[in-house]
């Protein structure tokens, strides 16, 4: 089943995301990828995450492909300019790459290249227009292409951002422009989960809400102090404190969050940020 | 105006190694009001490049170094100076260093980084609202232009990266996106804002720049 099939056929959906390896090693990364096969309905491949420089994005996912998983290609307008960006998403449709999500992407200054020179030539919502035009023959040049690929297409959100008029007005900008789902940043209590789904009701869209299993209380305050708008509530970050094996307390604590929002949202998106061998684990938690 | 700060001192004498003779030139424009290349801070480099070994042969502040006539017009009138001098320190802009060293043979070093056009808020407090990207866009803003003051130079609003309404790159500057919605939204002029707004056309401001006569 693909993974836009998976919102028509499924109850819910279930989308994870697995970087690429730092360095050349791919094993580890389909390890992981193996051991989760068929009990997801797409994966997610980051394209260079907080600005840290990995392999890139298309060959994994097409790795990903090849041993029967659906990829959803993240794609960042950080580093490439719009020729480069173009012909990277030709290529992907070129190796049965179904979907693709589309973001700015974190500032190098942020990464571990912070000298970089900043690309973002274009920004997310033009470059979904630009996927679409692809798709109907065209180049963003208005040239006429030999062959279109066909692409799912998805776009990220943050469902914390002040004012939350402007997200939204970026929210429909992005669906004007041709994405079909959304995946939002992390949620940690339910309160703000239901919130968030009462201000997004009679939005015609796809949602996958945000899911990150804690490692450490050191992630936790990390978060808080450089991430988060809405702090991880005291009582989670307590219960990781006092336990004897903190990440996987950090999973448990998601997975009955996981069990807990089942019935409120579509679908769920899991950011395992380095912690992504408990993927399975946090999927048996949360009986996925 | 541009925006300069001195290079680190170190970095000068490095510059200069081996070459004994220098002679300074300032800005009495950008450079006086940024105190990086003025009266008093070529007096106090004079002194300092002394200190450090070096014979400073002379210097001048000049009214404006990117007026070229006028540059070559001063060092003219400075040839004896400068043609006993190894090296020109320009303690000015990039426009300033590349006037000088078009008027001399010697060695010409910047005295200075140029950081950036900006507005002068108060004194001594610089800050860059236009980038001279060769289509201005700020019509479609509010008057405030995103090119130049997000980080990432979006134009179809904010990445959702900022933390309390501050830059993801620098939490002492402010996402500017929340700046331009306020003012947007008081003038009623939202749906402005709601419309995909096109690729910036990057050709507008290729450089080298030029304009001869208006062209």
């Amino acid at each position: 089943m693909g993974f836009r099939e998976a919102f028509d056929k499924k109850d819910f959906v279930v989308t994870v995301e697995i970087p690429p390896p730092k360095g050349a090693n791919v094993v580890p990364g389909i390890d992981i990828a193996e051991k989760i096969l068929g009990r997801v309905d797409g994966v997610n491949v980051t394209d260079n995450q907080r600005g840290i420089m990995r392999m890139c994005p298309l060959a994994f996912s097409h790795l990903l492909k090849e041993m029967g998983h659906n990829p959803i290609m993240q794609v960042c307008t950080r580093d490439r300019n719009r020729l480069a960006l173009q012909s990277d998403i030709l290529g992907a449709g070129a190796l049965g790459i179904e979907n693709i999500c589309i973001m700015t992407g974190d500032h190098p200054k942020l990464g571990d290249h912070p000298d970089a020179k900043p690309v973002f030539d274009i920004d997310s919502i033009q470059l979904i227009k630009v996927v679409r035009e692809l798709e109907n023959g065209i180049s963003m040049a208005g040239k006429k292409l030999d062959g279109s690929p066909r692409f799912f297409v998805g776009g990220v959100m943050n469902p914390f951002f002040e004012p939350f008029e402007l997200e939204l007005i970026k929210l429909n900008k992005k669906m004007g422009a041709g994405a079909e789902f959304f995946q939002t940043q992390p949620f940690f209590d339910k309160e703000s989960l239901e919130r968030f789904v009462g201000q997004i009701k009679g939005i015609d869209t796809k949602f996958l809400v945000g899911i990150s299993p804690l490692k450490s209380v050191k992630m936790v305050n990390f978060m808080n102090e450089k991430v988060l708008t809405r702090k991880i509530p005291e009582n989670i970050s307590k219960r990781i404190e006092s336990a004897k094996d903190q990440t996987e307390e950090g999973v448990r604590i998601a997975a009955e969050f996981i069990k807990n929002i089942k019935d409120i949202v579509k679908g769920i998106h899991i950011m395992p940020i380095g912690i992504e061998q408990y993927l399975p684990y946090l999927l048996d938690e949360a009986e996925i | 105006m541009i925006i300069t700060k001195q290079k680190n001192f170190d970095e000068l004498l490095r510059m200069m190694d081996g070459q004994r003779s220098v002679f300074i030139v300032g800005c009495g424009e950008c450079a006086t009001t940024c105190r990086t290349g003025g009266e008093k801070e070529v007096a106090e480099m004079s002194l300092k490049l002394a200190e450090n070994g070096k014979t400073v042969t002379g210097s001048v502040v000049i009214n404006a170094p990117c007026l070229e006539l006028d540059t070559r017009r001063v060092l003219r009138q400075n040839k004896n100076l400068v043609d006993k001098t190894e090296v020109i320190l320009v303690l000015a802009c990039g426009a300033g260093v590349q006037a000088v060293a078009e008027a001399v043979e010697c060695s010409v070093y910047p005295g200075c980084d140029s950081l950036f056009l900006g507005n002068v808020f108060r004194h001594l407090y610089f800050y860059e609202k236009c980038s001279t990207c060769g289509e201005c866009v700020i019509g479609s803003y509010g008057g405030i232009c995103p090119v130049t003051r997000c980080s990432k130079s979006l134009l179809n609003g904010p990445c959702g990266g900022s933390v309390k309404g501050m830059c993801e790159v620098d939490n002492k500057k402010e996402c500017i996106w929340i700046a331009i919605y306020d003012r947007m939204k008081k003038s009623n002029s939202l749906d402005k804002l709601a419309k995909v707004l096109p690729a910036k056309n990057h050709s507008a401001g290729t450089s080298p720049g030029r304009v001869i006569n208006g062209v």
